[in-house]
């Protein structure tokens, strides 16, 4: 034997699945959805799009090497993930200063400072938008036209802004209905909203993949979709001149890409089918109950980053059934 | 539907390369080391030294203990000493040295190729021919079979299982045994039976063997009790408590045995020698190992008698090939990786692996990201990630609680992780701790 043998202990082989192959997954997921936002919003989808991957990457480069002094991992694809979901949830017509700022606090506070990959409690995304919302709030309501609309306005509004604001006025349902997008418009993606979440249907198709190549499961989604629906439809049959029709809720806004690309992020959610289920229906209780009751017309943002902070006490008391076990 | 075990798997690639292959017989090398201790439990203390000559089948090592067994020769020649060489595990254990002349076997040996069906033995004497032929569990763990024979104080089996799963990618022998000592294995089964006073066998056996199934389906007909059933493919099938789960949808309990709800398992390997030590008076000295690997220039399935150098194994598959990187004793996902090809077959050999350099050392690892497909896929619906910080941190208390001890090592965690974590080695790591702990708190 001229050449030494290899020894390690088992198993010797692996199922060649990755990380980044994970991440790559997920942006391919995403990719249907980004193409309809530069349909309706035009270039600048793109635009904001690229200078948040860019800037996220750019962002975990330079404070991987020179603040915390490890090697970068930037190839791993999650700083990736992580810019093009932060575009998917500003206006597309935000300028380029504000989306570096938002990778910043994404990447920076978000993940690296609680050290990076795998270790980060709350959806880094998130905490960019957030950061975003809360210190430029007129920029990031600032939604711009689509292509359908009125040639002469500069901005539109989301349904969930018309019906908040409509509601809030203490105008009945029945007459705001005219100003609200038709069903088939919801599911397509004929609406104003942030960049990435109008069209229902694509995002849709997205995490049909997603599941079809075992990067999500079922079960944060449907319990989040299922939640959200459930106790939209209780309100609006009680009040159905106060509270709009479920299908409202469930189309418009960030609920679909909540439900199906952040929630589902696998470093910030549940690791057992049943933890996933309590962390959905969380989110949906809060979710709906921000749109009905809070200030803000949409909630799933603020309802995820608060279920996040729940994950180690879920990880924690739900406990995988265990053969043999009592 | 085809049955399976209820919880976690994974399926890896079977690349089954020998599955065509019949067993060819090996004839005796040159010289063999034998080692003592080829079971789990106390080794064997020898009784031959050097200088002395030795008969194929003759008894060279006597069980120390009731959980032991004897060992016998596999060649006949000339004893060249007692002494230590590293078996698989790469410690050196105790064992035989034969210098190998002619074949002659001992005359009690009935060497006929006549199918025996008939016995008329009763159990306890069937259990103590089992003892006396050195057989043990040859699905790869070397538990002696009597002492599985025996039930503790209080419980009785109502089912044998026998084994045919095959789960372990690349390994053929179990299926070749099955498809050429098809009546051998049921008549083994009958005797193990007989042995239990059990009524039932269920012979367990994975859809990527049909040939197999439909003939054992066919034979067990004319046998009394015995049935077999298909199972869907997945790993770790042949572990014990997962095919009981399969066949049964019986859970042994967290810590015990599998007679806890009734079963008793054997591999079709065992049930063969079973068959062979009591018909046919010949003792487990030789056994079926299949020799594999991509690069491997035929891949085969040979008749090997124990103690035979991996060496011998691989120059009659065709020799070494040149990117050669690691050699496994056993599957890919169970196996251990050898450090010497002097290393000898054992009992527990069911297969020697070759894998090409590419493939012989690990990716380097990254964070987990928390995917939770380990713990999707752990049989025991264990947590890996949490188990392997808790091992990094050495929090061994709370490992405890996580059930740490259940782990049945099969793999499917670190197979699994797409961040190449090395979940299963900082698992071990914490057993042989917990194991400590909870072994001095006894004293």
């Amino acid at each position: 034997m001229s050449n030494l043998l290899t020894v390690s202990p088992s198993p010797h082989v692996h199922s060649d699945d990755s990380t980044r192959k994970i991440m790559y997954r997920v942006v391919y997921a995403m990719i249907p959805a980004l193409l309809w936002s530069v349909f309706i919003f035009g270039i600048d989808a793109l635009r904001v799009t690229l200078i948040a991957v860019a800037a996220c990457i750019a962002f975990e480069y330079l404070i991987q090497k020179y603040l915390m002094k490890i090697n970068p991992s930037v190839t791993d694809g999650s700083a990736l993930v992580t810019g093009i979901l932060l575009a998917f949830n500003v206006p597309a017509g935000i300028p380029w200063w504000i989306i570096v700022i938002g990778s910043l606090a994404a990447i920076g506070i978000g993940k690296l400072s609680f050290g990076g990959l795998g270790s980060n409690i709350f959806n880094p995304a998130l905490v960019g938008r957030v950061f975003l919302l809360i210190s430029f709030p007129v920029q990031m309501t600032s939604w711009p036209v689509t292509r359908q609309s009125d040639v002469d306005a500069v901005t539109s509004a989301t349904p969930l802004g018309i019906i908040k604001e409509g509601l809030t006025n203490g105008t009945p349902v029945s007459q705001l209905l005219p100003d609200l997008p038709a069903t088939s418009d919801m599911l397509l993606g004929n609406m104003g909203g942030s960049l990435g979440e109008i069209s229902v249907l694509l995002l849709i198709v997205g995490g049909l993949y997603m599941l079809f190549k075992k990067v999500i499961t079922w079960h944060i989604p449907v319990s989040i979709i299922v939640s959200v629906g459930i106790i939209a439809a209780i309100f609006w049959g009680a009040a159905p001149q106060n509270y709009v029709n479920p299908v409202y809720h469930l189309l418009t806004g960030g609920l679909m890409l909540g439900a199906i690309f952040m929630a589902t992020d696998m470093v910030s959610s549940p690791m057992t089918p049943k933890g996933q289920i309590i962390y959905g229906v969380g989110i949906g209780v809060i979710t709906i109950s921000i749109r009905l009751f809070g200030a803000y017309p949409e909630g799933i943002s603020f309802a995820i980053l608060i279920m996040n902070a729940f994950t180690p006490l879920i990880n924690t008391y739900v406990k995988p059934k265990r053969f043999g076990g009592k | 539907m085809l049955k399976t075990f209820k919880k976690g798997g994974v399926h890896p690639p079977e690349n089954k390369l020998s599955s065509g292959k019949p067993i060819e017989v090996l004839p005796p090398p040159a010289s063999v080391f034998i080692p003592v201790a080829q079971h789990i439990g106390a080794p064997a203390t020898p009784v031959v030294s050097r200088g002395d000559t030795v008969k194929v089948g003759q008894i060279i090592a006597k069980s120390s203990s009731f959980v032991s067994t004897n060992i016998h020769s596999s060649v006949s020649g000339k004893v060249k000493k007692v002494d230590f060489q590293a078996d698989s595990s790469g410690y050196p254990k105790q064992g035989v040295f034969i210098d190998v002349a002619g074949d002659e076997w001992i005359d009690e040996i009935d060497r006929s190729d006549e199918l025996k069906k008939e016995f008329e033995l009763s159990g306890e004497e069937i259990v103590r021919k089992i003892q006396d032929a050195g057989i043990v569990g040859l699905g790869g763990a070397t538990f002696p079979t009597h002492v599985k024979l025996v039930p503790p104080k209080g419980m009785k089996a109502d089912v044998l299982l026998i084994n045919g799963v095959e789960c372990e990618p690349y390994l053929t022998s179990d299926h070749r045994l099955m498809l050429e000592k098809t009546e051998e294995i049921l008549v083994g089964t009958q005797l193990l039976m007989k042995a239990l006073n059990v009524e039932k066998a269920v012979i367990g056996i994975e859809n990527n063997k049909p040939d197999a199934i439909q003939l054992l389906t066919e034979k067990s007909k004319t046998y009394q009790g015995i049935s077999v059933v298909a199972l869907k493919v997945k790993y770790p099938q042949g572990g014990e408590k997962q095919l009981i789960n399969a066949v049964t949808g019986r859970e042994v309990p967290s810590g015990g045995l599998p007679i806890a709800v009734g079963a008793v398992v054997s591999n079709v390997g065992t049930a063969f020698a079973v068959y062979e030590g009591i018909q046919k008076n010949k003792p487990l000295f030789e056994r079926v190992v299949t020799i594999t690997g991509k690069a491997v220039s035929s891949p085969s399935n040979l008749l090997v008698r124990v103690g035979t150098p991996t060496s011998v194994l691989i120059e009659a598959a065709g020799g070494l090939p040149e990117n050669s990187g690691k050699v496994i004793s056993g599957g890919p996902m169970m196996g251990r990786a050898i450090a010497s090809l002097d290393v000898p077959v054992t009992k527990g050999t069911s297969g020697i692996l070759l894998m090409e350099k590419e493939q012989s050392k690990r990716k380097e690892y990254i964070a987990c990201i928390r995917c939770s497909r380990c713990v999707s896929v752990c049989p025991i619906g264990l947590e890996p990630y949490l188990l392997m910080t808790l091992s990094e941190k050495q929090i061994f208390d709370q490992s405890e609680d996580a059930k740490i001890m259940d782990c049945i090592e099969c793999g499917s965690c670190s197979y699994t992780c797409p961040s190449n974590r090395p979940l299963l080695d900082y698992i071990r790591f914490g057993k042989g701790k917990v194991g400590q702990i909870i072994r001095s708190r006894k004293k």
